[in-house]
């Protein structure tokens, strides 16, 4: 039952680098654009769900 | 006691015939329980031979009278027991590979079920047999008819249908959450998904008729198993990159209202609403708390008058 594991963040895709800690990979994007596409190549690699905090963070989520 | 074998033989033969044919027939009602591997089918078919076998060859041991010869009856319940266990172990295994996921509670009921149906089988055959011993073929044929019916309407069981009303809901995003009519189900991060979600994705909401509906709905393990039938049934887009086509399946924790997301192939509402109302009540997920109530008001009585 996957999806009622509780989930780990695998990456964070911002565009605000004072938003995020440490502890988890982080990437920075210049804007939405760039940071919608990064996510999603990063969702593909690591076959994760891609959630929107709606603060300019993306965070990639295994569950 | 060769001078007897042709007329044990008729008993027997008509035990195990009825036996065999109840097999069949509750092999083949419960497709969508079952994966249909041709071994599977072909193993199912020679237990519930050798169950009918079991329950045919009672009659005549008793009236031998050979008692110790009906305690294998005993032995044959661990051997079906441990059909259960092989079920369990064979779907488990398969469960890993599987994107939608049956999960435990399910795999769980169908082990139960093959369970159940052999010692049908065997009771089809020991009544059949019985009949056959005291009232000749054309009441054990009887006897037969009536005992396959009568496990076929024992197997059948309830469906989510016949406890909640299913109707269709409309999909949208509130920011980045994907809802089901009121219902949240998850956060979708990538605006392509979402779009794509929007234009493919269908949607029902399982409205319960009562509380012990709801209490059913409640169960993650039923809800898991909704999800499963309908992507059965309607095909999934998921895949191991894409899991935001998950079909979930999450309650409106106010109203016990269940609303299911799912990425279709085949985009039918029609089929999706029949399939969410064919998937079986797990029995692990029934409840009746309404008919506790009666105990209820007992137990909170005798608090008060303490």
């Amino acid at each position: 039952m996957s999806d009622e594991q509780v989930g780990t963040i695998l990456a964070i895709v911002t565009l605000q680098m004072s938003m995020v800690g440490e502890g988890t990979p982080v990437f920075l994007a210049r804007n939405e654009e760039e940071q919608q596409k990064v996510a999603g190549y990063l969702s593909k690699i690591l076959d994760a769900n891609v959630h929107d905090l709606e603060n300019g963070s993306l965070i990639l989520v295994k569950h | 006691m060769s001078n007897l074998i042709p007329e044990y033989l008729l008993v027997i033969l008509a035990g195990v015939v009825a036996g065999t044919v109840t097999r069949v027939i509750l092999l083949r009602i419960d497709y969508r329980q079952y994966p249909g591997y041709p071994h599977g089918y072909l193993g199912h078919l020679f237990l519930g031979f050798i169950a009918s076998i079991l329950g045919a060859v009672a009659i005549p041991a008793i009236m031998e009278p050979d008692f110790a010869a009906a305690t294998f009856l005993a032995l044959a319940a661990q051997q079906f027991r441990e059909i259960r266990n092989i079920e369990r172990r064979t779907l488990e295994s398969l469960e890993r590979s599987e994107l939608v996921r049956r999960g435990l509670d399910y795999i769980e009921g169908i082990a139960r079920t093959f369970e159940a149906r052999n010692y049908l089988v065997m009771g089809t055959a020991f009544v059949t047999s019985l009949a056959a011993q005291l009232g000749g073929p054309a009441a054990a044929f009887a006897v037969a008819i009536l005992a396959v019916l009568l496990s076929r309407y024992f197997m059948s069981g309830q469906v989510v249908g016949s406890i909640c009303a299913v109707v269709p809901a409309r999909i949208s995003f509130k920011g980045a959450i994907l809802m089901v009519d009121e219902i949240g189900i998850m956060n979708v991060g990538l605006k392509v998904m979402r779009d794509k979600i929007l234009q493919e994705g269908l949607a029902v909401k399982l409205i319960p008729r009562d509380g012990n509906a709801r209490s059913t709905l409640h169960d993650i393990g039923q809800r898991n198993a909704i999800a499963f039938t309908a992507s059965v049934i309607l095909g999934s887009k998921k895949d191991v990159d894409i899991p935001e086509f998950t079909p979930l399946a999450r309650k409106n924790p106010d109203t016990g209202e269940v609303g299911l997301y799912i990425m279709p192939v085949e985009r039918d509402m029609e089929q999706l609403i029949a399939a969410v109302k064919l998937t079986p009540v797990l029995e692990s997920a029934r409840s009746k708390p309404l008919k506790a109530g009666s105990s209820i008001k007992a137990a909170k009585e005798q608090v008060k008058s303490t």
